[in-house]
């Protein structure tokens, strides 16, 4: 009983946050509450047995993203214009994909129901192998390193892949490779 | 920020437990929450808190642009090598029982270790040049604007 | 409609709203930056959406013991979920970050990140090019 209503609680916060980020025009502010945000998902999702992703997200969502989104309002602007549009539009759509959602969830089982289909699967599996075939105990980390290697791997190469192309597009290498080029074509006209 | 005097000293507190912590993070991965992925981030947060306070020519004297460059590939040779060594003995690609036949389960261990390793290089690597990369523009809105 | 199902569904429906208003952020809005936030808020919105369908109530976190001594009356929760989510979250922001990066590639060439500005001075060359280079095309658009 408690748990449920710490985790109404903190739905409410989250809600309540989120909505606020949609309606403020301070950009400084939105970000702000983007990391809050971020913050108390994070408690949401240790409510939710996922230690785990609750550090990941803690680290990540306030520490470095808010960081970085400071960083780009530096570079940028600090306030967003009056918007030219009625919202009307937008809400319509916002609420027809609502509403077919939640449509969707109706068929799903109970919220902590031990025998719905995400239970059943390969996950039990994991739990019933993994402590004489990989023998450490964080199930997570068995799994994220060994029985699931090579998604990781992949992901591994995304982050990579993400991480050049910030660098190509605004890390100035590039334009120092291209002045490189241009005193070539200086040298191999002189030479010609 | 040349006048905080409070942060400065602060920061220079701090940037070292939060490396000690993101090493343990690291390494304690297997037994509690925590990881390659997790430890990338916390590590690369000590050297973006550094840059913040003194500024970006002194975290870059500790820790230049191009090893940072290196880093983000390392990680990801170091993760796809775990694999490509139990390749060349015979299992298959990311079988960690290649690295100890005789004992699987300590194989694992290792080859989990190795693998978060590189994960963990990985991510510190990207996340710094990321504010390596912001941070070495020209700013648009000088600080009194805030 | 019984209260146990409505008990048992609440959350997922609170999720949707947030989800809902990401995404609103990210149509209704004209500011790139803070389209991107309305897109962190709806990804993570989705991220407790993923956990929460693997949460098996009374149960613990995926972690045995140190000792390996393992109860078998424990209920562990399940933890695919979660490393899927966690490899996500930081795939994340790395993908947010090229995001932001293209933001301060479109301020420094535009000169400005509102969506409406952007658009106008787009329209602008366009007509200019059109001006220009119309009757070389076969004749105005």
């Amino acid at each position: 009983m408690i748990e449920t209503a710490i985790n109404f609680a903190l739905f409410t916060m989250l809600v309540v946050t989120a909505i606020a980020a949609a309606r403020i025009r301070h950009l400084f502010a939105v970000v702000m509450l983007s990391g809050a945000f971020s913050l108390l998902s994070a408690l949401l999702l240790v409510t939710l047995d996922a230690v785990d992703v609750a550090f990941t997200e803690a680290a990540v969502g306030a520490g470095i993203s808010t960081v970085l989104m400071l960083g780009t309002l530096a570079l940028t602007s600090r306030r967003e214009k009056i918007p030219s549009h009625r919202p009307t539009i937008p809400l319509i759509v916002v609420l027809v994909t609502g509403a077919a959602i939640i449509y969707g969830t109706l068929d799903m089982p109970n919220f902590g129901s031990a025998n719905s289909p995400a239970q059943t699967g390969v996950a039990a599996e994991y739990i019933e192998r993994s402590p004489h075939e990989i023998g450490v105990p964080n199930i997570v980390t068995a799994i994220l390193a060994s029985y699931r290697g090579y998604d990781t791997l992949g992901e591994t190469g995304v982050v990579f892949t993400a991480g050049v192309g910030v660098l190509m597009l605004i890390s100035g290498l590039r334009t120092r490779r291209r002045r490189e080029d241009e005193e070539d074509d200086d040298e191999a006209e002189e030479a010609g | 920020m040349r006048h905080h005097l409070i942060l400065r000293v602060i920061t220079k507190l701090l940037a070292g437990a939060i490396m000690l912590f993101a090493f343990y993070v690291q390494f304690h991965g297997d037994y509690s929450p925590g990881g390659g992925f997790q430890a990338g981030v916390i590590l690369a947060v000590a050297f973006v808190l550094y840059g913040l306070v003194f500024g970006l020519p002194a975290v870059q004297a500790v820790l230049p642009p191009w090893v940072v460059h290196k880093m983000m590939a390392l990680g990801v040779l170091v993760y796809a090598g775990t694999g490509v060594i139990s390749l060349f003995t015979g299992y298959a690609f990311l079988d960690y029982t290649a690295l100890n036949p005789a004992h699987p389960e300590h194989g694992q261990e290792l080859g989990i270790l190795w693998v978060e390793g590189g994960v963990g290089i990985t991510v510190t690597g990207v996340m710094v040049a990321i504010y390596y990369a912001f941070a070495g523009r020209p700013p648009r809105i000088s600080d009194e604007e805030w | 409609m019984d209260w146990a199902y409505l008990l048992g569904h609440l959350n997922y429906w609170l999720f949707i709203v947030m989800m809902m208003t990401g995404l609103y952020i990210v149509i209704a809005r004209g500011n790139l930056v803070k389209k991107i936030v309305g897109l962190n808020i709806f990804q993570t919105a989705v991220f407790m959406f993923y956990i929460s369908i693997g949460k098996v109530t009374g149960g613990t976190a995926p972690i045995f013991p140190t000792d390996m001594k393992i109860d078998p009356e424990t209920v562990y929760t399940n933890p695919l979920p979660h490393v899927l989510i966690l490899t996500a979250i930081v795939v994340g922001i790395a993908t947010t970050s090229l995001g932001l990066a293209l933001v301060v590639r479109i301020r420094e060439s535009y000169d400005t990140i509102e969506e409406d500005d952007i658009l106008d001075i787009e329209t602008r060359i366009a007509r200019e090019e059109n001006r220009e280079y119309g009757d070389a095309m076969g004749g105005r658009a």
